[in-house]
């Protein structure tokens, strides 16, 4: 499958070998990094230990996530011992969509289940009519099918904020210098047509967090196929899941095939349907992506029931950090439709004051609410 | 050219940067392979500080390009310069230089390299000087993809082309180093063409060694026991970890106002210089000055 490179040198076999044990890893590694790997190695010495592990980590880790993965790998190709059985991190989970009964603080929404039977038997509404509008818990198999193709036709637009480009205008008030130039050739030197420009206009990011615990389950593998939405049509989109950790699945949802974008995500994402740790989670996004640029200026998007296991004050403490480097924060609550509901749940009181916009998210009008949401900011 | 990493290491120190062992034999690769270096890391751990003792070492010119959201070619490669075309034209005019010009060959005189505005990229690569340059792209996860995209190719082929003049390439490829605080993914192509290192906080004897060259006033029971509050530091869940050059600063603070030791008092005025939010200064009282200062001490008289 992947091209194989003919090992010779005693560098080249070691390359070769290693980056062999790498790939059964896990590692992506690309037949270019190992080739500048046997680069390297032949400036180095072979038999130092240190010299060859930093010249692989130099030419075939990318990422420092990866570099636990590597030093494991290495390890056994040096030492040529085998440690334990690589965890499955990496195995596909599959992922149900069995609304078990969640026994604990009554999540369940027994109201809704009722309300939509109904329309199915005054049936007056298109299919579609009334797949727009009844909770993703209730769906079946097939209707979910349907709902993602409805999905994939919601457009992102968001607001644009100024950018540093600028663009031919006739309204603007700065001269368009090169413009200008090539009109003067044509009138003897003299710049009688004067053009101006203005700043040009860019996208905002948009963040997507999407909670992937127990309390989710119905309602996750819609709302991750809104992401996916989201993703694939939009340019500067961000995708994480959020449970008992944090997973981003920006680049696994790129791919264009909304059933192997969604098979990809879920492989990533270890803690499906385990616990909820909103804060920690909020907290790891923050540190490690968020306050360091990913949502200064963005749209932050966060899609969760707001039941959490951990301390509410910590929920409530990353919040706001988050409020106040992003432009806008939504949070997306599948239960808010239920008759009644008060954000009860402790994790969603103590995020509330630093929430802008919140808004249901149970069904595809709710989704459909939601992209306007995120388009309408542009004022 | 060095001849091992262990080269790069002494070179490098003696220039005023301590380097791990990751980072000697990766700016050794760099340089013998001439391929950019990547060093991504947290904000202050001294990616950029790398780019300058680089220059300091190898006398090669130190040419800097400070991405940003927007960046283009006008900004980071070359630029003309429109209003000396717009005089040159008039004065092609009044001397009536122009009469018996055609509109090409006038363009042809007005899109001469004399008006041609060198940026950093294209400077780096147009570089006649003897010692190749160091071109520091600092913060390259601030630009945009497309930005990206035409890195990738001018780090490939190390030549530029401007549509009016022609191609410019390089006698010989400048060192890159590109640096990242990983605020989104750089491009998996961008990586691919560089080499990668992560670069970490040091360790205590490293960060004790960088204080004690950086701030020789500071005495050294003075620079252990900032180097040991600071790992206390760096151990309390804070949203923003002191980096080394809050190490440093710290200690330049503390030398500044004749400090020879750390005490309750001083740590608490000085806080600000190594924590620069107001809730990890809290999280930091909370966990008590003069258990920091404690630690420190411990620290601080351990033999090495």
């Amino acid at each position: 499958m992947s091209p194989t490179l003919e090992a010779h040198t005693p560098a080249e076999r070691m390359a070769v070998a290693f980056a062999r044990v790498l790939r059964g890893a896990g590692l992506r590694v690309p037949l270019g990094s190992v080739l500048a790997f046997v680069d390297a190695l032949g400036r180095l010495r072979l038999d130092q230990r240190d010299q060859v592990y930093w010249a692989g980590r130099a030419t075939m880790v990318r990422n420092p996530e990866d570099i636990p993965l590597y030093d494991r790998s290495f390890q056994v190709f040096w030492l040529a011992v085998t440690t334990g059985p690589e965890e499955p991190a990496e195995e596909p989970l599959h992922i149900t969509l069995a609304i078990d009964d969640e026994g604990d603080e009554g999540d369940s929404d027994p109201g809704s289940a009722d309300a939509s039977e109904e329309p199915q038997i005054t049936l007056r509404f298109s299919a579609m009519e009334v797949l727009r509008h009844k909770d993703f818990a209730n769906y079946s198999t097939d209707e979910l099918r349907d709902a993602q193709q409805l999905m994939t036709r919601l457009r992102f637009i968001g607001p644009p904020r100024r950018s540093f480009r600028h663009r031919s205008s006739r309204r603007g008030r700065r001269p368009d210098l090169p413009a200008t130039l090539r009109s003067a050739l044509r009138t003897g030197g003299e710049p009688i047509n004067r053009h101006w420009q203005e700043s040009g206009e860019r996208l905002r990011r948009l963040v997507l967090l999407v909670d992937v615990s127990g309390s989710m389950e119905p309602y996750a593998r819609a709302l991750l196929r809104f992401v996916h939405a989201a993703v694939s049509g939009r340019q500067k989109v961000e995708a994480f899941a959020i449970g008992t950790r944090l997973t981003r699945v920006t680049r696994e949802l790129n791919s264009r095939d909304p059933d192997k974008a969604l098979a990809q995500a879920g492989s990533r994402v270890v803690d499906w349907s385990g616990g909820t740790r909103l804060g920690e989670s909020l907290r790891t996004f923050n540190d490690q992506w968020g306050v360091r640029g990913m949502a200064r200026g963005a749209i932050v998007v966060v899609l969760s029931d707001g039941w959490d296991r951990g301390d509410p004050a910590v929920l409530g403490a990353e919040m706001q950090r988050l409020q106040r480097i992003a432009y806008h924060v939504i949070w997306v609550n599948p239960l808010k439709v239920t008759p009644g509901y008060a954000p009860l749940a402790r994790g969603m009181a103590a995020a509330l004051p630093y929430v802008d916009s919140f808004v249901e998210g149970h069904s595809m009008a709710a989704m459909e609410e939601l992209a306007a949401v995120i388009a309408k900011e542009r004022q | 050219m060095p001849a091992t990493p262990d080269d790069v290491h002494e070179a490098l120190s003696l220039y005023g940067y301590i380097p791990d062992e990751g980072l000697a034999t990766s700016v050794f690769l760099s340089m013998v392979l001439q391929r950019p270096l990547l060093l991504e890391g947290e904000a202050g751990v001294g990616k950029t500080e790398v780019a300058k003792v680089l220059s300091r070492w190898t006398g090669g010119e130190l040419i800097r390009l400070q991405c940003y959201e927007g960046i283009d070619v006008s900004q980071a490669v070359y630029d003309w310069d429109y209003s000396r075309q717009l005089l040159h034209l008039r004065a092609a005019e009044a001397t009536g230089e122009s009469l018996g010009l055609t509109t090409s060959a006038l363009e042809q005189q007005l899109y001469h390299e004399r008006f041609l505005l060198k940026r950093a990229l294209l400077k780096a690569i147009d570089h006649h000087h003897e010692l190749p340059p160091v071109l520091l792209i600092d913060e390259i996860d601030r630009a945009d993809d497309e930005f990206e995209a035409y890195l990738l190719e001018v780090l490939s082929e190390y030549q530029i082309t401007v549509p009016e003049l022609g191609r410019f390439a390089a006698a010989r490829p400048p060192l890159v180093v590109l640096t990242s605080n990983r605020t989104r993914d750089v491009h998996d192509a961008l990586k691919r063409r560089c080499l990668y290192h992560w670069v970490e906080h040091p360790d205590f004897e490293r960060e004790v060694r960088i204080v004690r060259m950086r701030v020789p006033q500071a005495l050294d029971r003075l620079a252990r026991q900032v180097a040991g509050a600071v790992e206390t530091l760096r151990g309390l869940n804070l949203y923003k970890p002191p980096g080394v050059a809050e190490t440093i600063d710290w200690a330049q603070a503390l030398a500044a106002m004749g400090v020879n030791e750390l005490d309750e008092r001083t740590v608490n005025a000085t806080l600000g210089t190594v924590l620069k939010y107001r809730e990890d200064q809290e999280r930091t009282r909370q966990h008590g000055i003069a258990d920091l200062v404690k630690q420190a001490f411990d620290r601080g008289f351990q033999p090495s």
